[in-house]
């Protein structure tokens, strides 16, 4: 049997688990990819089955912990009762620069802790008290964010007047995000709700808001990083290309982000995207409304640098490309020298994935760079779109998994044996019990950067140490035989 | 990343080529601090002036007042909410899988925070309720999600529990189980016990209460006995030390005590690498829990976190109940007495022999504890217990925060602290946050902080030395393996409080020709 043979069958072996309800729901979700295809065969961005452990998480999650949670000088409020802020409360390591609690906020939870009470009367009241408080408390914010949890949007809570009203008395700010955590399918309705209030309530005043630099002028190399949520820094030293190739970054949304650079964007001559699934609808919008275009590019791995450097130097005049040259060749050397270390002891090794956003595609070229192949891959919350991009990256026979099981995924683990398993903070001591090293793909397991190149020296570093680790050889214990 | 006010001696590294830069390397090279100082220019950052003259405002007595005033405003609780501590109980029972009834994020939550702090795997599922589920109520989401995690997941029993959501839109947790099973989801006789845990009440010890009662109420129907079973139950709360079960289990064991711990999850949170996953690592076996309603008395550690189970087990079952608190030298003593009272043994000399060592520790090392002023915040009997061993050794609680308290627990430490020479500067600031505890730091500093990791952000900004007891615990590997109960517990207690003084003693004297005369080599 082929390959593609042999992992279809898999497929149908995995799904025999489940109820027939489930498992015809749950086959659509799951394929092997088949050179040419243009996309992987999977339907995505649908309902979670109940029962099932799925990995995804909320609206909330998306708005919140992804998309504004970076903006590191507004308040960030989880509106509702405690726990959605408690979970989330500095768990995405987005590294900021900042006097925390009096210029910036990011590592602080703000919430209304709704109690029994508020649920009855409705807690527009104790949010506008809430937001004064705020101003007491914090003056330098630079204005608040709104982050429903579910019940506001039951019990008919008009957080969008109370927004209104104290932006008015403030000054400032006052962003109402209706991402109840039981609105669509996963994180991802989250990130374009999240959206949408960028593009609501903040770009329409963003003349009014902004703070220009002293003696700004427009320049034909103003660029915005979008959808670069810094995780263990990686917005900086993509920064760092960016700035080194001759571009002026004039905002970064939403990692080490401000609100002043959220107001800076409209201003830029192109969007680069980073994170397009949590993002896209931003950059659409401003593509539409101010006509400025967007391009998606990936700074995993070196050959991945350079191709995205050479992409974003084409959309600019020959300094830019000639610089961009330069920065190629000058990291080459550093890169050959690296990949020489580490090649010899990854060659070959095989990696399952299984992450949010762009990661599933995105750093399957890095893992090559090292020598390793990617025989699985799936996201959390993709849609149709990502899929399509994910063609480009796959070879023949890759598994592909949307929204996958705990059962699927630990029992295509226990067939395919992979040596690394790359996914999130709850899979990974399932499979550290099995013996299989892992790597967290959402934190970078508390390390990182891994953007740029001394992002990729980190990874390569990384993955080395996860794989060939003395410990995974001492779980066997002698007598076991 | 906010500055750091000298708590790191890394000084920074300049960028080398072909040298692996970690974060906390890197970004402190001249390449990266040029670029933070250059970006600063589009985030129209208020002067850094400014910034320095609200940040000692913050430290000062004005904005104390006004942060006490606070009605509405939250920030950094030290609570959680109630699904978490349901899922926590949940897991301590044989082949148990949690399911939370709702919103699908909230499992995502849970499992995260209790895999962030033990470093394992947790198992536990959601009903995944959307749009459609919030107006029409999510009786289909538990009927297909009983019956797939049933069939998949294989469990003996599932422990329900809600999110606020189903709670919100109000779903009949009863009447919904019992549809599910008469469309065949599950077995009739498959026990799934549940629990209404509204997030917007209490907080994770009541989700821990009221799922505990849950599962003892479900389990035990129609198992009364006419004589007892000669068993003691006992619960220890929502205790994240697992080394406190075993412990508990061993001086059990010494004083031959035929036991019943009600949520033995000390696997469930630390079960050996064999290279094999095992879903299921609860250890109080379901038959043993059902017979827990035959036992001669029910034991609870904590309190205020199961009043309702307390109180149910005495007026249903008709057992008899006792407090203990097991923590710091007299309250081991006064357990192990009544241990000696029920089973008329003396207490076993190997017990009498670590209370010697325990109390020889505390002599030794008194004199570096004595009279150190400590702020210290958690759960309320989690707290109690650490004020009790602190007024043993004669250090002196300042500030206590307690942000999920109540007044019955107040008043019964107040009494203690009352008793006590060393208790009479303590104010125990009740359903405060961490950022009233920030306040009370600056504005009357004490020696020792004593928290989870999130007090981390506290010792950087007042440089209060953090022990860290408590949870969440993340940024420090394997607390929750330790035992901080009985006398064993005391030494690690003892031991975490001891050397944190000492290291940052070691931390203070540390600059050569200036400080360093009094960098000691004994201490």
């Amino acid at each position: 049997m082929t390959t593609v043979e042999e992992n279809k069958k898999l497929i149908q072996e995995v799904l025999e688990a489940y109820p027939e309800k489930a498992a015809k729901k749950r086959s659509k979700h799951l394929d092997v990819y088949e050179e040419g295809n243009s996309d992987c065969g999977v339907k995505s961005n649908k309902k979670s089955v109940p029962g099932v452990m799925t990995t995804r998480g909320c609206a909330y999650a998306g708005a919140k912990g992804v998309v504004w949670g970076p903006v590191k000088d507004m308040v960030h409020l989880s509106h509702g009762p405690v726990g959605c802020g408690y979970y989330s409360w500095s768990g995405r390591r987005n590294y900021y620069v900042g006097t925390t609690g009096v210029d910036t906020f990011g590592t602080m939870q703000f919430t209304s802790d709704f109690q029994e009470r508020d649920i009855v009367f409705g807690g527009d009241k104790k949010l506008a008290k809430l937001i004064d408080e705020l101003e007491v408390l914090f003056p330098l914010s630079k204005g608040t964010t709104i982050e429903s949890e579910c019940p506001i949007g039951l019990i008919g809570d008009d957080i969008e007047a109370v927004a209104r009203k104290k932006a008015k008395e403030t000054g400032k700010p006052v962003v109402p995000v209706r991402c109840e955590g039981f609105r669509g399918v996963s994180q991802s309705l989250g990130h374009h709700i999240a959206n949408d209030t960028v593009r609501d309530w903040v770009l329409p005043k963003a003349d009014e808001y902004r703070q220009l630099p002293e003696g700004f002028e427009s320049s034909p190399y103003d660029v915005n990083i979008i959808g670069d949520y810094n995780i263990g820094g990686d917005a900086w030293p993509s920064r760092r290309l960016l700035e080194a190739i001759g571009l002026r970054v004039i905002c970064q949304f939403s990692g080490d982000g401000s609100f002043n650079e959220t107001v800076m964007t409209p201003l830029a001559k192109l969007n680069l995207i980073h994170c397009y699934r949590s993002m896209n609808y931003i950059c659409r919008h401003m593509e539409e409304k101010y006509g400025i275009p967007w391009l998606e590019y990936n700074f995993f791995g070196p050959t991945q640098i350079a191709k995205s450097l050479r992409k974003i130097a084409a959309q600019f005049d020959e300094t830019i490309q000639e610089k961009a040259e330069q920065v190629i060749a000058e990291h080459q050397v550093e890169m050959d020298a690296l990949i020489e270390k580490y090649r010899p002891r990854l060659e070959g090794k095989k990696v399952m994935m299984m992450v949010g956003g762009l990661r599933p595609r995105h750093v399957i070229p890095a893992f090559e760079d090292l020598g390793m192949n990617v025989i699985g891959t799936g996201y959390e919350f993709g849609h149709g779109d990502d899929y399509k991009r994910t063609a480009d990256y796959v070879k023949e026979g890759t598994v592909i998994y949307d929204d996958v099981s705990g059962h699927e995924f630990e029992e295509f683990a226990k067939q395919l044996n992979p040596d690394l398993i790359a996914a999130g903070i709850k899979e990974k001591y399932v499979f550290q019990k099995m013996a299989l090293p892992f790597r967290q793909m959402h934190s970078w397991d508390y390390s990182g950067p891994y953007h740029g190149y001394e992002g990729f020296a980190v990874f390569a570093r990384d993955m080395d140490l996860a794989i060939n680790s003395p410990t995974w050889n001492l779980v066997e214990n002698p007598w076991a035989k | 990343m906010t500055e750091n006010n000298g708590n790191n001696v890394n000084t920074p590294v300049a960028a080398e080529p072909g040298v692996i830069q970690d974060h906390f390397d890197l970004f402190q090279t001249d390449t990266y601090q040029d670029l933070f100082e250059y970006k600063r220019q589009f985030e129209g950052a208020h002067s850094k002036e400014e910034v320095a003259r609200i940040a000692e405002w913050t430290k000062t007595w004005d904005y104390r007042e006004k942060n006490f005033e606070r009605k509405a405003l939250t920030v950094n609780p030290a609570k959680a909410c109630q699904p978490l501590g349901s899922l926590f109980v949940a897991a301590g029972f044989e082949g148990t899988l949690p399911y939370s009834h709702g919103s699908q994020g909230c499992v995502a939550y849970f499992r995260t925070h209790l895999t962030r702090n033990f470093k394992e795997p947790f198992q536990a599922v959601s009903s995944s309720m959307t749009e459609d589920a919030a107006v029409f109520g999510g009786l289909n989401n538990m009927v297909d999600g009983l019956a797939n995690s049933y069939t998949l997941y294989k469990p003996k029993m599932i422990a329900l529990c809600t999110t606020c959501m189903a709670e919100v839109i109000g779903d009949d947790l009863g009447a919904f189980i019992q549809t599910s099973k008469d469309r065949g989801s599950i077995p009739q006789d498959f026990p799934v016990p549940y629990a209404h845990t509204p997030s917007f009440v209490g907080s994770h010890i009541t989700g821990y209460d009221n799922m505990l009662k849950g599962i003892l109420d479900c389990l035990t129907k129609d198992k009364k006995q006419e004589t007892t079973n000669g068993k003691y139950n006992f619960n220890l709360g929502f205790d994240p030390y697992i080394g406190n079960i075993r412990e508990l289990k061993r001086i059990l064991q010494l004083f031959e005590i035929d036991y019943t711990v009600l949520s033995d999850n000390a696997d469930a949170f630390d079960s050996p690498n064999t290279g094999e996953f095992k879903m299921y690592n609860g250890l109080t076996n379901l038959e043993d829990a059902a017979d827990s309603i035959n036992a001669e008395g029910t034991f609870f550690f904590q309190k205020y976190t199961t009043p309702k189970t307390q109180n149910y087990i005495e007026k249903e079952w008709g057992q008899e109940t006792f407090n203990f608190r097991p923590f710091g030298i007299r309250g081991t003593d006064e357990f192990l007495t009544k241990l000696s009272e029920i089973t008329g043994k003396p207490v076993p000399q190997e017990l009498v022999e670590e209370r010697g060592r325990a109390v020889d520790a505390m002599t030794d090392s008194q004199a570096w504890i004595h009279g150190k002023r400590v702020a210290l915040y958690g759960d309320p009997d989690h707290v109690f217990g650490l004020v009790n061993f602190l007024l043993e050794l004669g250090a002196e609680p300042v500030h206590i925060v307690v942000t999920n308290s109540n007044p019955e627990f107040e008043q019964e430490l107040k009494a203690v602290l009352d008793a006590s020479p060393y208790g009479k500067d303590a104010t125990i600031w009740g359903k405060k946050d961490l950022w009233h505890m920030r306040s009370l730091l600056f504005t009357e500093p004490v020696d020792l902080l004593i928290g989870n990791s999130y007090g981390k952000y506290l010792w950087r900004d007042t440089h209060t030395p953090l022990v860290r007891i408590g949870y969440p615990i993340f940024d420090r590997h394997h607390m929750h393996r330790y035992e901080t109960l009985g006398y064993k517990g005391v030494l690690n207690l003892h031991n975490w409080i001891v050397n944190t003084i000492l290291d940052e003693l070691d931390r203070q004297t540390i600059i050569p020709a200036k400080t360093d005369i009094s960098f000691d080599l004994i201490r």
